[in-house]
């Protein structure tokens, strides 16, 4: 188990080296000029010059890479170009929170209803029920967020006015104001990942439900109750785990189309912002985070899979 | 020239659960061997799936406005409406302007017929290009596997770990938004997800007896995967180039709803569009915004429609 985890961080490594190159490239290599973008282009020679000089934009490329790399290890990256004076690590820490708060109040909506409806289908294969989750599932998770977003802010926000139509609640508020105000888009992504999660459960539990050890489980006279419990969940829930886990990047760092509808501060429209600047040191730090994310929740699926499944374990072990 | 006849295996190793359609054909019915037939028989399938043709009409629609706009719109894509030589701006839907018009007095609902070609030119582009590739790469490491499998394997692992929309978003602002670099990115984003699907494929394939033959023949690799493997994973092709167009729409409609649009400013953009109009729903002007928000969805819908029966009569 301990030899499986250390592969896997080992392997997760590599990944976020790749990532770092990739970001490295994308910021500092292409661009013509990056001192010259970020001032703009009325500014004067010497504030570009100056803006070289101390961002180390003409030091040689192996001692930029350097330089990235050290600020990952320390955690320190530096000064936001577009805020100066504040470090980007102050800008980023608050948008994860609140992308980590929205993203935990939408999967307490979408894990259990999206789990409970692909079981049902899966109970009550080909009949209508069965039909009507799966083909609303496949609409409802083809529509981009931010399409679903601005249709249920128009029904739910505007028409029928039972939610705030934004999400910037006010300072100060209470937990269940706050709760109230970002509820909507946790609304527009339990529309978006229900259809998937219900249809991976779905597949999954059709597997588990025609298996001999529901049937076995059946005749040593369980209820329906617990053996859907105790075997049918234990082995459909994998996929829906692992899918889970794979998601968590693009649930924190994705979603920027529907932030930015609901203008709600979280990571994806920290990056929208900070592409526009364009503000580099913002941008690599806010898309790393969603790189690491997304590879401890990856490992975290894994880990869950393994605890629920011992043959997984056995695997694991090698 | 090879000979080998392959018993047309369309399993894709994929986890898709086959509903016994086929319950219903007689015991004497013998199945037909021959890859034609067998192509045919899958079209005739196809148009016979009430999905498909509800996904296969709503998307001819989009792609008629796409090439012939003329053909429905009723005014022009930078045509202000006039009710009696007055430009109207902002109002609701009416007679003159079917969907209303926008904060400039322009036709919402020709503009959403004229934004159709945007994304049904870019997005199967991305996808074709995407799959192009990707089938070459899954070909390569499905078959040779070793270390250029391995190789390949974690680069795709360090882009899947990104969501596709943020990558775009940061090659987008590096090498300026144009349509050449749109549809490359998107293609290059969307490859390597298509290479692990085919490499899989492959893998299954590869070990198949007639591939064994080849190899046994001394036929090159190159032979053998162009001429031998990939006539046996076309159906897998189809199927993800369907599903890859899908995601490439919602793609390229969330970046140019971010601000990232190609063609000129003044040009209908389904996402432009929303952008321009959703922050006025709340002060009750939703025309704007919602109806090309519909058409996005209409359309993204109708791909997947087309992408499932598809998958479901390949996999029965």
């Amino acid at each position: 188990m301990l030899r499986y985890i250390t592969r896997r961080l080992l392997l997760s490594l590599i990944t976020l080296v790749l990532i770092l190159i990739a970001l490295f490239a994308l910021t500092r290599v292409f661009p013509n000029d990056p001192a010259r973008q970020l001032a703009g282009p009325f500014a004067s020679e010497e504030r570009v010059q100056d803006l070289n000089e101390r961002l180390g934009f003409q030091d040689p490329l192996p001692t930029q890479f350097g330089r990235l790399f050290r600020d990952v290890i320390t955690l320190d990256f530096g000064e936001s170009f577009s805020q100066p004076g504040v470090r980007v690590i102050d800008l980023v820490k608050p948008a994860l929170w609140n992308s980590a708060k929205l993203v935990g109040l939408s999967l307490l909506l979408t894990l259990p209803l999206s789990i409970f409806g692909g079981i049902m289908a899966a109970r009550k294969k080909d009949t209508l029920l069965d039909r009507s989750i799966v083909s609303f599932g496949l609409a409802s998770a083809s529509i981009p967020d931010f399409v679903s977003g601005v249709l249920l802010q128009f029904l739910i926000g505007v028409q029928l006015g039972w939610l705030p139509a934004l999400s910037n609640a006010p300072r100060d508020s209470g937990f269940f104001t706050s709760l109230k105000f970002i509820l909507l888009p946790a609304l527009a992504i339990l529309f978006v990942y229900f259809g998937y999660i219900a249809r991976i459960t779905r597949a999954g539990a059709i597997t588990a439900f025609e298996a001999d050890y529901t049937r076995t489980a059946y005749m040593k006279g369980l209820s329906n109750r617990e053996v859907i419990r105790k075997h049918v969940l234990r082995n459909a829930l994998q996929p829906t785990v692992a899918i889970t886990g794979t998601q968590m990047g693009y649930l924190f760092g994705g979603l920027v189309g529907l932030e930015v509808v609901f203008n709600y501060p979280g990571l994806g429209r920290l990056i929208v912002n900070a592409a526009n600047a364009p503000d580099f040191p913002l941008l690599q730090t806010a898309v790393l985070a969603v790189a690491i994310i997304f590879m401890l929740a990856t490992l975290g699926a894994d880990l869950i899979i393994a605890w629920m499944n011992p043959r997984a374990r056995l695997d694991l072990g090698e | 020239m090879s000979t080998t006849e392959q018993p047309s295996s369309t399993s894709t190793g994929d986890d898709i659960t086959i509903t016994p359609d086929t319950a219903q054909t007689p015991d004497s019915y013998i199945p037909p061997t021959d890859r034609n037939t067998i192509k045919k028989e899958q079209r005739a399938e196809l148009f016979r799936t009430p999905s498909f043709i509800i996904g296969f009409s709503i998307t001819a629609f989009w792609v008629l406005c796409a090439v012939l706009p003329g053909l429905f719109a009723r005014w022009g894509e930078n045509e202000a409406v006039r009710v009696d030589d007055r430009t109207i701006a902002r109002q609701g839907p009416q007679s003159t302007a079917w969907f209303g018009t926008d904060s400039i007095g322009q036709d919402v609902y020709s503009r959403v017929i004229y934004g159709a070609d945007n994304v049904l030119v870019n997005a199967p582009l991305s996808a074709g290009i995407a799959v192009l590739f990707g089938a070459f790469l899954g070909l390569l490491m499905g078959y040779y596997r070793g270390w250029v499998d391995e190789v390949l394997s974690r680069i795709i692992e360090a882009v899947l770990s990104l969501p596709v929309v943020l990558l775009a978003l940061m090659v987008l602002v590096t090498f300026g938004a144009s349509r050449t670099v749109l549809v490359l990115t998107i293609a290059g984003l969307f490859t390597p997800v298509v290479a692990r699907t085919v490499r899989a494929a492959v893998m299954t394939e590869a070990q198949l007896d007639y591939v064994t033959s080849a190899k046994l023949r001394g036929e090159p690799g190159m032979f053998i995967m162009l001429r031998e493997i990939f006539p046996n994973i076309t159906n897998v092709l189809v199927v993800e180039f369907t599903v890859r167009v899908a995601y490439a729409i919602f793609t390229v409609a969330t970046l140019s709803f971010l601000g990232f649009s190609v063609g000129s400013a003044t040009d209908a953009d389904w996402g432009r569009d929303i952008a321009e109009g959703y922050s006025l729903i709340q002060a009750g002007q939703w025309w704007i915004s919602i109806f090309p928000a519909i058409a996005i969805a209409s359309l993204v819908i109708a791909i997947n429609l087309i992408a499932d029966s598809i998958a479901k009569v390949y996999s029965a």
